[in-house]
């Protein structure tokens, strides 16, 4: 039995981990993935130390840093279920259930889906949910971004360098997000910005030629190669099925990391924390960590 | 003999980014296509994935998208 497990290997999960295993408290990270978000994101520049890196760079200096350290690993591994019985956290996965006698869950969040026609069928078919990752296939050919807050913003800077058409497609009336990429966005002339407009399907063959939108009561098709998902964000939260959680699914904190089950923290994203950013889920998952620490100690 | 691996991938994909050092930490030699800068590269990932998204792991002709490190390592006997 461990002392700690660790659900996720994101800024906070990989922050914990640093923490937990310079306290030598017998460790296991489970995760997905290592970099969680972070590693998705385009630039950073708010992240201390750093003035300016990417995230792929600063999410491999994070790996860097826990691996440093010998810890238990379990990559590519999906948590199912998290329970307490008596003094002893199970963890079950696609691959198997382990016993801490704490746990942290640093499980972050996901891409929220469109749930039209066409979007399970075209995913990586035209259809993608990382700018970063898939935008640059798409150099020279006419795209769509769904959505209207930050990130479909930041997508829009990353697309209008490169393809030929931009549409934004936005449910709301006006763009959301920071002035200075809507600025920025709105004076490129690749961009067509189409408010209170809403997706209902994706259209292709092999390969997505079009979209479906529905624009004040009226049904038009525009044919682009290339849909960029940008609509937000849900909490990986699903496994934890008897903690408390607020309404969108994220799990309720105290502020020392409890959650309503002694023994079991959260941290980052996937918790309640107010504002989502990388620095905070870092110091988060410090936290949680420190009070683990504390609770095995005192049980 | 060592198998052949190509890797079909974007300069800013994270997974692009893991799957290359995978390959470096196990000392095994790959050719990179950057399908960024490269509508042959491109075309070629395409047509033998029949989709998208990078990276697509190429290794004597088997195709894998993404970055599965335990099929690698099993495809290489690693």
């Amino acid at each position: 039995m461990y002392d700690l497990i660790i659900i996720g290997a994101g800024p906070a999960g990989i922050t914990a981990a640093v923490y937990a295993a310079r306290k030598k408290m017998s460790l296991l990270v489970i995760s997905r993935d290592i970099g969680g978000q972070a590693a998705w994101s385009g630039d950073i520049e708010n992240y201390t130390g750093y003035q300016f890196i990417t995230g792929p760079e600063l999410a491999a200096k994070f790996e860097e840093h826990m691996r440093k350290y010998e810890i238990d690993l379990k990559e590519t591994e999906a948590v199912t279920e998290i329970s307490k019985t008596g003094e002893v956290v199970s963890v079950r996965t696609d691959k198997g259930v382990y016993e801490a006698k704490t746990a942290i869950i640093a499980s972050g969040k996901r891409s929220r889906e469109l749930n039209v026609p066409g979007e399970k069928e075209f995913k990586n078919r035209g259809l993608t949910y990382c700018a970063t990752c898939d935008g640059p296939l798409f150099a020279g050919k006419d795209v769509a971004i769904i959505g209207g807050g930050n990130s479909a913003l930041d997508a829009a800077l990353q697309m209008i360098r490169i393809a030929k058409r931009v549409y934004i497609v936005n449910i709301t009336p006006k763009l959301g997000g920071d002035a200075v990429m809507r600025e920025k966005i709105e004076k490129s002339d690749v961009v067509t910005v189409m408010n209170n407009s809403q997706v209902t399907a994706v259209l292709g063959e092999k390969m997505v030629n079009a979209i479906k939108i529905k624009r004040e009561g009226k049904e038009e098709t525009i044919a682009v190669e290339g849909v960029f998902v940008e609509i937000g964000l849900i909490p990986n939260s699903e496994f934890a099925k008897g903690l408390a959680k607020n309404e969108f699914g994220e799990i309720k904190v105290s502020p020392r990391n409890e959650t309503n089950v002694p023994g079991i923290f959260a941290a980052g994203d996937v918790t309640d924390v107010p504002e989502k950013q990388i620095i905070i889920a870092a110091g988060e998952g410090s936290k949680a960590c420190l009070s683990a620490f504390r609770y095995l100690s005192e049980h | 003999m060592a198998k052949k691996v190509k890797v079909y991938s974007t300069p800013t994909c994270p997974y692009c980014i893991r799957a290359k050092q995978f390959f470096k930490d196990n000392s095994i030699d790959f050719e990179n296509i950057d399908v960024s800068s490269d509508p042959v590269g491109q075309r070629e990932m395409v047509k033998i994935s029949g989709q998208m998204a990078v990276p697509v792991i190429d290794i004597e002709g088997k195709i894998m998208v993404g970055f599965d490190k335990e099929a690698i390592k099993a495809e290489l006997g690693l």
